[in-house]
């Protein structure tokens, strides 16, 4: 019992359709990464929801820390200026 | 010290649940509120496993190849639910082996109605028309639930749920508009399915200890006599197009509430069921625990043939 019998957890991105990003759908477990992606249509794309799959391994995906969110993504808060709607643009300028 | 930023930390959850912002893996959620989810998940993942041996046993036996290709799909796609869901009470910190060993020991549950046979072919019917669609009236509001991965795991359930409760549908009306004998079949199955369907909505409200919590931390929106009133008042037109006989002599409309008025569902049966009484409790668990012990074999080969080969890919690399 001391050795691992749990298969790994894998992260599954689905790409819906050419054109569009890999997004994530959620997770299942498997041996190695070519049955991770055998489950994953299996799971994830009976009715033609993709074209295409990736899966990671859950270890190795690294987050950031929802309870350091404030302060982490307090550079953005304070620069308006980075979106269009800052500027004043008179009526008669068209096609700006 | 510590108590002040516990109490900070309830307070933005608290906040968090008020403006209606969902509750993701990693944030900070009261342990009872995290409990409340592993058990409402895993419990309901744990009846989409179960689901399947009911509606399984009929697919030898189905009537026609399309039937059986329909069902088939049915079944698969009750494997993926439950899978959906149990990724998603993962999210909390059990396990996938943790959960499976306390539903084959009897700790965790699932829902009572699997534990009812299918003694015919129209009870695929019922299963699909009744059973579906109370699971779809109980899995909506769930698309709203405060915590993320449950919510998420909701929207893909829902979205493949109709398609089961339509074939369900399906092979009721077709025995309906068939010969006498077929029609008395379905009348049956209905009245087998329909008091333990009401059942699924879980007990009176009054005796529904965990609810008042659970509303207000929004995992639950309705209550469970809510939805049952909705549930009834959905299917009685139902069953009057199919013309069957609603097996309920205390149903009738209400015009003041707008909805029917129906017979008290058996208590003690329900109770009887939930503490593995029912008439299938321990082919069920029997079942799937033998499906889980014989096929460990091949979850073993696996798990060795895939760090076999790393290792080798390792050395070559190595080498």
């Amino acid at each position: 019992m001391s050795q691992q019998k749990e298969w790994p957890l894998w992260e599954v991105f689905i790409r819906s359709k050419q054109g569009l990003d890999h997004k994530h759908v959620g997770s299942l477990h498997a041996a190695d990464a070519e049955m991770a992606i055998q489950n994953a249509r299996d799971v994830y794309t009976r009715r033609m929801e993709g074209v295409s799959i990736w899966v990671v391994e859950s270890r190795n995906v690294h987050a950031s820390n929802p309870d350091e969110a404030a302060a982490f993504f307090d550079p953005a808060n304070d620069k308006v200026y980075r979106h269009p709607t800052f500027y004043e643009v008179p009526a008669e300028i068209k096609n700006m | 010290m510590e108590t002040i930023i516990e109490k900070s930390l309830e307070e933005a959850f608290e906040e968090k649940i008020a403006n209606e912002v969902r509750i993701e893996p990693k944030d900070w959620m009261p342990e009872q509120y995290r409990k409340t989810l592993v058990r409402q998940i895993s419990q309901h993942a744990h009846s989409e496993i179960v689901g399947m041996l009911p509606e399984g046993n009929w697919i030898t036996r189905a009537p026609s190849l399309k039937r059986k290709a329909i069902l088939l799909s049915k079944v698969q796609d009750e494997a993926g639910h439950g899978l959906y869901l149990y990724s998603a009470a993962e999210t909390l910190g059990t396990s996938r082996d943790q959960m499976i060993a306390d539903l084959h020991s009897g700790k965790a549950k699932y829902s009572s109605i699997f534990n009812y046979p299918t003694l015919s072919w129209a009870d695929i019917g019922a299963i699909g028309w009744l059973v579906d669609g109370a699971a779809i009236m109980n899995q909506v509001p769930l698309i709203r639930t405060s915590y993320g991965p449950y919510a998420r795991a909701m929207v893909r359930v829902c979205k493949e749920e109709s398609f089961h409760q339509r074939q369900g549908f399906e092979i009721m009306m077709t025995l309906c508009n068939g010969a006498p004998a077929q029609k008395k079949m379905a009348q049956e199955a209905f009245n087998r399915w329909w008091w333990p369907t009401l059942m699924m909505f879980g007990p009176k409200d009054e005796e529904s200890p965990n609810t008042e919590q659970s509303m207000r931390w929004k995992i639950k929106r309705f209550t469970n006599d809510e939805l049952r009133q909705r549930f009834v008042d959905m299917m009685v037109p139902q069953a009057e197009f199919l013309g069957l006989t609603v097996p309920d002599k205390d149903l009738k409309w209400n015009e003041a509430k707008n909805g029917y008025d129906f017979g008290d569902v058996d208590w003690e049966e329900f109770w009887n069921v939930v503490k593995g009484n029912g008439p299938c409790n321990k082919d069920r668990i029997s079942t799937r625990v033998k499906a889980h012990e014989e096929g460990a074999w091949v979850r073993e080969a696996a798990l060795a043939h895939a760090q076999k080969r790393a290792q080798r890919e390792a050395e070559k690399q190595g080498s």
